[in-house]
């Protein structure tokens, strides 16, 4: 793990050098802007790196801290317990940040993944189809505890939501 | 049961009117430190809500505008109240903004609350009610029983509540506890450095240490690295970084094929090292007196005679007499002395071998026990849509290519799922339901006689090969055939797989696994009949088991050769004939499953021979090194990852399964067969003479019985465990039992999900009523004043 905080420490400073000092005894304040995090190659080209970002970010706008940095790839690492990755799964596809997967966070979610590819028709046809399997309490849309127990049931989750540093 | 409770609502009210009526109790189960955290959000909330509802003033609409009918849905949504209450009041929004449910990760303070709650439950491990006491029709929320249990709270800092829970469970339970909190770093290093400030607490390394580059104390330094090395040992992986690059561009299904061949080096390593260690050295290092060795030719690579039929490779170099000097008279200075300890080789060989199989099976249970836990879940299947849509994106995947690809692939497989989901509602004519069991029948009569085909074919040849005068490189005749059949067979499979067109498209990847198993299964039973019996191969021989040694060496060595005609043809030569001639922007796809099998079948086959070529193993390491390099290049250039879903920790468990069960058991049969019931050659190998090699074993332990009376305990578990027929019944007898057990204990569990999953449901049923009540008692409440 020290290995791993030092890898990511080193990389988190090579986005920019000028900005990220190397001693970090007096816990400086530095920010790195939300467009250095999403130009680094891992969460380059994935539709989701906006979310990432802000979820982890400490005022929701996807400018990280260094904790907020190791914060991020611990989590999506393969060390991360499942529930920590469904938590925080739940909180990327949240697009509104209401605490609650509706439709329109679940539309949002499919457009990214086909890069709307699918027609209207059949974005909405997902949608319905994934509320109506995974709703448990009926209400239209997926808390945190739906979330959880439809990823219990889908053992993929744990090798998809992975980034290797 | 316990009554329910009655709760009065702290609302930070604005308007004065206390009125007639009284708060609606609310069966919302608030615990008490949440009404704090309601007067500390509603401020909060007020502004969040305001704006809210200015969006909603504009008049945005809830359903998107298409020209999609509504009417056309089936009405099971309830209209909840998230998401058309553009009349409520702001103090039943308010109210709604602040139940605990939606305050669940927004506030730090609410986590550390839930995580308390959690903490202290499992502290005083109170578990489930009962059922039979939870009566339905009153509809008792299971939170209640917090509440009982929950001392009042004295002081109001949270953290320290937590902190205090905390440090009083186990190191263990308290560093998983932290790991799985859901709580940014920083909070969770005031959490640690408050617990390592407690003085009956020991500071533990979980996650969130301090950062890196501080300048630390030497032996603080020292202790760290100490601990980061011992976490580490799970982290150092040798071809990280060409990991990354495979599931960078080909995702998760491609690399497992890989990992997988990472599984099979680390097994073969431990087994040569055991060998090497016991046996090989030891004998190299005092070699027998033997023959001249035959000059070496370059053949012998290829087929493992010539040169090495004297050598460490096989089995009748090995001596089976205690290891003397290697001096001759005709030396005056000896360099090496004999060994201090008298060194029975036959012993160590039989022993070698049975540990390097037991450390295996050890390992291979072990890696099926946690792939099966990873990946099993009662109840689920790869027409899951919320699966598909929430875990199918791999987030391995960085290439833009390999991205864009991803969500091609994504895509086809939703409107694969939805197509079928339309399909299913219709059902089949009788016509279509014999059609297509014709078609299922046809197929699989085809395979089986293909399979049988080749078994004869194989027989006839080698019985044929056996009477041709033997000339070193026809014995390469045999090999060279079954390899053969073991490429191109498969690739008909596919074939046919694909012109059945079955139901479900993860079918037909298990269909062709099936056959192409069944083929590699029968050829490897023919051959292993044909070794042990001899009447076909080395029937002449006078050390049987050399030759045999050599043939499966043979046997490894073509296997290697043609998968790498195999990749060369399938996919380099394929892709530019794609390219090129037929002009299509297509790669050859990764045939995952076929190349799996192809490894299953090389390990089996160093599995069968390690008893005759204890280097074997060592052959198949260097095999897999390189064929990992090749692969790899050939999968960067050459190919595209795969389009059809493939589930990789599912397929992952059915491989390990694979290798566990018809490959690891049939090698263990055999090795087994060999050692009871075998009579080893009369003049070369470590076990000379004897009737079987297993009375080897027991001539040890008469000789030990002898030396010391007092081992008596030895002979008596050998005579009443080994030898007992009775114990292998009651080993079964156990296993049933616990199987029964096992399965009825999921059968309650699957009860006892179905009767929570109605209860969640009606607690949902409950909510809306509630919140439907609550905005009525508002709405009166307004229009009075």
């Amino acid at each position: 793990l020290g290995d791993l905080q030092d890898l990511l420490f080193y990389r988190y400073r090579d986005l920019a050098p000028q900005l990220v000092p190397l001693d970090y005894t007096h816990k400086p304040d530095v920010t790195l802007p939300y467009e250095l995090i999403g130009s680094m190659p891992e969460l380059k080209d994935n539709p989701f790196r906006q979310r990432i970002a802000e979820v982890f970010s400490e005022g929701g706008d996807g400018n990280m801290t260094l904790d907020d940095f190791l914060d991020m790839f611990s989590v999506l690492s393969e060390m991360a317990p499942r529930d920590l990755k469904a938590y925080y799964a739940f909180k990327i596809y949240d697009f509104n940040n209401d605490d609650y997967i509706c439709k329109s966070d679940l539309e949002k979610t499919v457009n990214k993944l086909t890069r709307n590819e699918l027609t209207p028709e059949e974005v909405n046809l997902v949608c319905e189809k994934v509320i109506y399997e995974a709703d448990v309490d009926n209400d239209g849309k997926l808390s945190l505890e739906d979330f959880q127990h439809m990823i219990i049931r889908a053992p993929d989750f744990l090798s998809t939501f992975h980034i290797r540093i | 049961m316990s009554q329910p409770p009655s709760f009065t609502l702290l609302v930070s009210e604005d308007t004065g009117s206390d009125g007639e009526e009284p708060s609606p109790n609310n069966e919302g189960a608030l615990h008490t430190s949440f009404h704090q955290l309601i007067q500390e959000q509603s401020s909060l909330m007020e502004a969040g809500l305001e704006l809210e509802m200015q969006d909603r003033g504009r008049g945005k609409a809830p359903w998107p505008q298409s020209g999609w009918d509504r009417d056309s849905v089936c009405a099971w949504t309830l209209p909840g109240p998230g998401e058309q209450h553009p009349g409520y009041s702001s103090a039943s929004l308010r109210i709604l903004a602040s139940m605990p449910s939606r305050t669940i990760g927004r506030s730090r303070g609410a986590i550390i609350s839930q995580y308390y709650n959690r903490t202290a439950r499992l502290r005083r491990r109170s578990s489930r009610p009962p059922l039979q006491q939870l009566c339905r029709t009153a509809r008792p929320s299971l939170r209640l029983y917090d509440l009982e249990t929950d001392p009042p709270l004295v002081p109001p800092d949270k953290r320290s509540l937590l902190v205090n829970e905390l440090l009083s469970l186990s190191p263990s339970h308290r560093s998983h506890m932290l790991l799985t909190v859901p709580l940014c770093l920083a909070e969770k290093r005031a959490l640690r450095y408050v617990q390592s400030h407690r003085p009956h607490s020991a500071p533990r390394a979980v996650l969130g240490r301090t950062p890196p580059l501080t300048p630390l104390s030497a032996g603080q330094a020292g202790a760290e690295r100490a601990e980061g090395l011992l976490s580490l040992l799970p982290a150092v992986q040798p071809w990280h970084y060409a990991l990354k690059q495979i599931g960078g561009r080909f995702g998760s299904s491609v690399l497992s094929y890989f990992l997988f061949l990472k599984m099979l080096l680390m097994f073969n390593i431990i087994s040569f090292l055991i060998l090497l260690v016991f046996v090989v050295a030891l004998q190299a290092a005092y070699p027998p007196a033997s023959a001249n060795p035959q000059p070496f030719t370059g053949l012998e690579l290829l087929t493992g005679a010539g040169y090495f039929t004297h050598s460490l490779l096989y089995y009748g170099y090995y001596s089976n007499t205690t290891l003397k000097s290697p001096c001759t008279s005709s030396r005056s200075t000896c360099p090496l002395a004999a060994p201090p300890l008298p060194y029975n080789m036959s012993l160590a060989y039989i022993c070698s071998v049975g540990v390097s199989f037991l450390i295996t099976c050890v390992l291979l249970v072990y890696s099926m026990y946690r792939s099966f836990g990873e990946s099993y879940r009662v109840g689920s299947s790869s027409r899951d849509l919320p699966a598909k849509v929430f875990c199918a994106w791999d987030f391995k995947v960085v290439q833009r290519r390999s991205v864009k690809l991803q969500c091609e692939n994504i895509c086809t497989q939703l409107k694969e799922l939805l197509a079928e989901q339309r399909c299913s509602s219709r059902s089949r004519s009788l016509c279509q339901r014999l059609g297509r069991t014709v078609v299922l029948l046809l197929a699989w009569l085809l395979s089986l006689s293909t399979v049988l085909g080749c078994t004869v074919a194989v027989h006839r040849f080698s019985q044929h090969m056996h009477t041709v005068s033997a000339q070193e490189a026809l014995l390469l005749a045999l090999p060279l055939v079954v390899s053969v059949l073991n490429a191109v067979m498969p690739h008909l499979y596919n074939l046919l797989a694909a012109w059945e067109r079955q139901d479900y498209p993860g079918a037909q990847v298990y269909v062709a696994i099936c056959r192409n198993l069944i083929l590699k299964m029968i050829l490897l039973g023919l051959l292993c009949y044909q070794w042990l019996s001899r009447r076909v191969v080395c029937s002449m021989e006078e050390c049987w088991e050399t030759c045999v040694g050599q043939d499966l060496y043979r046997f490894v060595v073509m296997d290697f050769v043609f998968t790498l005609l195999d990749t060369l043809l399938g996919e380099l030569v394929w892709r530019l004939i794609l390219e090129k001639r037929l002009k299509r922007n297509q790669k050859p796809q990764f045939d995952i499953a076929r190349n799996t099998l192809e490894l299953i079948y090389g390990q089996t086959l160093t599995w069968l021979g390690v008893l005759f070529a204890p280097l074997l193993p060592a052959v198949q390491v260097l095999k897999l090194l390189l064929l990992f390099y090749i692969k790899k290049t050939s999968l960067v250039h050459n190919c595209q990852s795969p389009s059809k879903p493939w589930q990789a920790s599912h397929m992952s468990t059915v491989f390990i399964t694979l290798l566990c069960f018809p490959s690891f058991l049939g090698a263990a049969v055999f090795l087994f067969y060999t050692i009871w019931a075998v009579q080893p050659s009369e003049t070369c190998g470590p076990f000379q003479g004897l009737e079987t090699i297993y009375k080897s074993w027991q001539t040890w332990g008469q000789v030990l019985e002898k030396s010391n009376p007092n081992i008596t305990w030895f002979t008596w578990a050998h005579q009443h465990l080994v030898k007992n027929p009775f114990l292998p019944f009651f080993v079964s007898g156990v296993l049933l039992a616990g199987i029964y057990f096992n399965i009825q204990v999921l059968r309650g569990r699957r009860r006892i999900i179905h009767l929570l999953k109605e209860q969640i449901a009606n607690e949902g049923e409950d909510k809306v009523f509630l919140i439907q009540k609550l905005h009525s008692t508002y709405e009166r409440r307004g229009r009075r004043t």
